[in-house]
């Protein structure tokens, strides 16, 4: 009899611990203990500081560390100017070239079937996954003095290589996929019934482009020429190796930043690498303002 | 305007979405392409809009060759399922759109246009959400602004591919009704794509039932329900109970047991028996063609409807009139008012 008992007992008593461990595992999944949390939050935080933040500081810090005068100075040298004017018609260049192709090639491969498309779509995406001196390297292969078409430029008269279209075709290449990237999802989510639409009530093509296709995706345009603008600005491998930093007159915003950097005029350099710094700023709130418009289209078409 | 459409075929791949379909349309006709989906009537459809173009085949339009144009030049209306509005535009804006995207030379001018659009959702009956966009109208508003915005162009034919197709029960019944009074009213040759029968009978002057890109049977509401061409017509439309029966000595049997049917002008062979749930009469055992035990009653309103294993052991359900009440465990015999048998399995 008391042998029962003890039985029942020593059953019993794993029994009840079994239940109370389930009990805590379910709390546990809703909610980590307090100091759990805390650690990983603060974790989190003192990544983002160091990495992010403190990087992002430190070049305002050492662009101002000379005081305001020198730091306006510096970005007044002719040299800075000239980094700037050329930074900023190469990115008008590339996103110019590339809001076209991206536009029709997010369009054709959206609104149509056609054999190689799959291959099409991955081609978008080579710039992606190749380096960006690689990038650079193709370009010299093909204008290079040793290039396929070197000796017919030069019999011509005409530079590629080491001037404005050079580093205007690298910097292309490299951005292109961001329009397209970003277009393509959205053209394919809202099919082409609003298209057939519009030509079954009359409208030409170029007029069902411009009232129906384009206003449903102008939000979408904005942010892939946000992306593809703010890569364009800051895009070193690719331009650094078709450019040869020719003073005052290949040099973009990153190049001249290392090439100060390296002779040792740091205000100079960071003043260069605070406006790149700006743009990737802008660029960040743009983009979250963008996203929210983004988002709102989406909802808008689930009917 | 009457339209012709000859020896028609379209394939996706090696999937025939019509399969050589011949259709004559009249003038002011509204006429339904009822059948399941994958039968092909869409296709059919898109392909009169010229927003598809089949493999070979004729579309004509009065007499004239519309597959020579594009869908901007063949000036039909078109109601999409999902309707297809401009999300960017105001309801006034939708309905405008056609007239606005006319050549130059015959575009009406801005208060023409207004005068229009106004009067095109006074006729729908929405004139107070002109100021909308679409993704704040309900599902009917958004079809009766569809089709306003399709009625602009003054179409010479109206296509609706499954115009009620989205919409609630209720909604449906009350713009079938008013689909039917507009059509009356403009008058415009229409075809409609659906795949509800009800919708098709109550709407349609003429019904046209397709199956595997091919059509079954073209008549109207009355004919296909009453006298179905085809096994495959009799099972789709209306509700039918279906028996694999053999023909053979001027006999139908049914499994094992001869059937007390007239078997006469009928084919031997393997064939199908079709009865309507109400034609099958209840009688005592003994009485009818078939005898069978009720499995178990449910009443809807006037008709209680019985699950009945025959005694060559199929099951089927038949719909009786209240009044002589059938429990379930009843033995009973039931004989076919009407019935048609189609050779074939």
């Amino acid at each position: 009899m008391t042998m029962q008992i003890a039985d029942s007992v020593s059953l019993s008593a794993p029994d009840a611990r079994a239940r109370a461990h389930a009990a805590a595992a379910r709390n546990n999944l809703r909610t980590e203990p307090r100091a759990v949390r805390i650690t990983i939050i603060a974790l989190a935080m003192i990544f983002l500081t160091v990495f992010v933040v403190l990087p992002l500081v430190l070049v305002f810090a050492q662009a101002f560390s000379k005081g305001i005068l020198a730091y306006l100075s510096a970005l007044a040298d002719p040299e800075a100017l000239s980094a700037i004017k050329l930074t900023l018609i190469v990115a008008a260049i590339s996103v110019g070239l590339n809001l076209v192709f991206g536009l029709v090639a997010a369009w054709a491969i959206a609104k149509f079937d056609f054999p190689g498309k799959t291959f099409l779509i991955t081609l978008i995406d080579l710039p992606f996954s190749v380096s960006p001196v690689i990038s650079g390297l193709v370009f010299v292969l093909l204008f290079g003095a040793q290039g396929y078409f070197g000796s017919w430029l030069r019999d011509h008269d005409i530079q590629i290589l080491f001037a404005v279209p050079g580093i205007a075709l690298a910097t292309t290449f490299v951005t292109f996929p961001f329009v397209a990237r970003a277009l393509i999802p959205l053209m394919q989510e809202q099919g082409t019934q609003e298209e057939e639409a519009a030509v079954s009530l009359g409208a030409s093509g170029l007029q069902t482009f411009f009232r129906v296709t384009l206003p449903n995706i102008r939000w979408g345009v904005l942010y892939g020429v946000l992306l593809c603008n703010a890569r364009a600005m800051g895009e070193f491998g690719a331009v650094s190796v078709v450019s040869g930093h020719i003073r005052g007159e290949t040099n973009t915003m990153p190049l001249l930043v290392e090439i100060l950097y390296n002779e040792y005029q740091f205000v100079a350099a960071f003043a260069i690498a605070s406006l790149l710094a700006m743009l990737a700023l802008i660029t960040l709130i743009a983009k979250t303002v963008l996203e929210r418009h983004l988002d709102e289209g989406h909802d808008a078409s689930d009917h | 305007m009457t339209i012709e459409v000859k020896n028609l075929v379209k394939k996706f791949g090696s999937f025939a979405a019509l399969d050589g379909v011949d259709l004559k349309v009249d003038n002011g006709e509204l006429l339904a392409l009822l059948g399941p989906s994958g039968s092909g009537k869409t296709t059919l459809l898109r392909i009169i809009a010229g927003l598809d173009w089949p493999d070979s085949g004729e579309v004509s339009f009065n007499g004239e060759d519309a597959l020579a144009q594009g869908a901007r030049e063949r000036h039909v209306g078109f109601v999409f399922q999902h309707y297809a509005l401009f999300r960017h535009m105001t309801v006034f804006e939708n309905v405008a759109f056609g007239l606005r995207v006319q050549p130059r030379a015959v575009r009406k001018d801005e208060a023409t246009i207004r005068a229009r659009v106004k009067e095109l959702l006074d006729l729908v009956q929405l004139d107070w959400l002109a100021d909308r966009y679409p993704s704040q109208l309900s599902g009917g508003q958004r079809q009766r602004i569809a089709l306003a915005r399709a009625l602009a162009i003054e179409p010479r034919i109206l296509l609706l591919d499954e115009p009620f197709g989205a919409l609630d029960a209720k909604v449906r019944k009350e713009l079938r009704k008013w689909l039917r009074s507009l059509h009356h009213e403009i008058n415009v040759t229409s075809i409609f794509v659906t795949h509800d029968q009800e919708e098709a009978l109550e709407v349609a002057n003429r019904v046209v039932v397709m199956d595997k890109g091919r059509i079954e049977q073209i008549g109207s509401p009355d004919d296909v329900y009453e006298t179905p061409a085809t096994a495959f017509v009799h099972g789709f439309i209306g509700e039918s109970i279906e028996l694999p029966v053999q023909v053979e000595g001027g006999v139908i049997r049914l499994g094992d047991h001869p059937l007390r049917l007239a078997a006469d002008g009928l084919a031997p062979g393997a064939s199908k028996l079709f009865v309507r749930r109400h034609d099958m009469l209840v009688g005592p055992p003994g009485s009818g063609a078939f005898e069978g035990a009720v499995q178990h009653v449910r009443n809807f309103g006037p008709v209680q409807r019985a699950e009945v294993a025959l005694s060559g052991g199929q099951t089927i359900e038949i719909d009786a009139p209240r009044g002589r009440e059938l429990r379930a465990g009843d033995t009973i015999g039931l004989e076919p008012r009407r019935y048609r048998i189609f050779a074939g399995t």
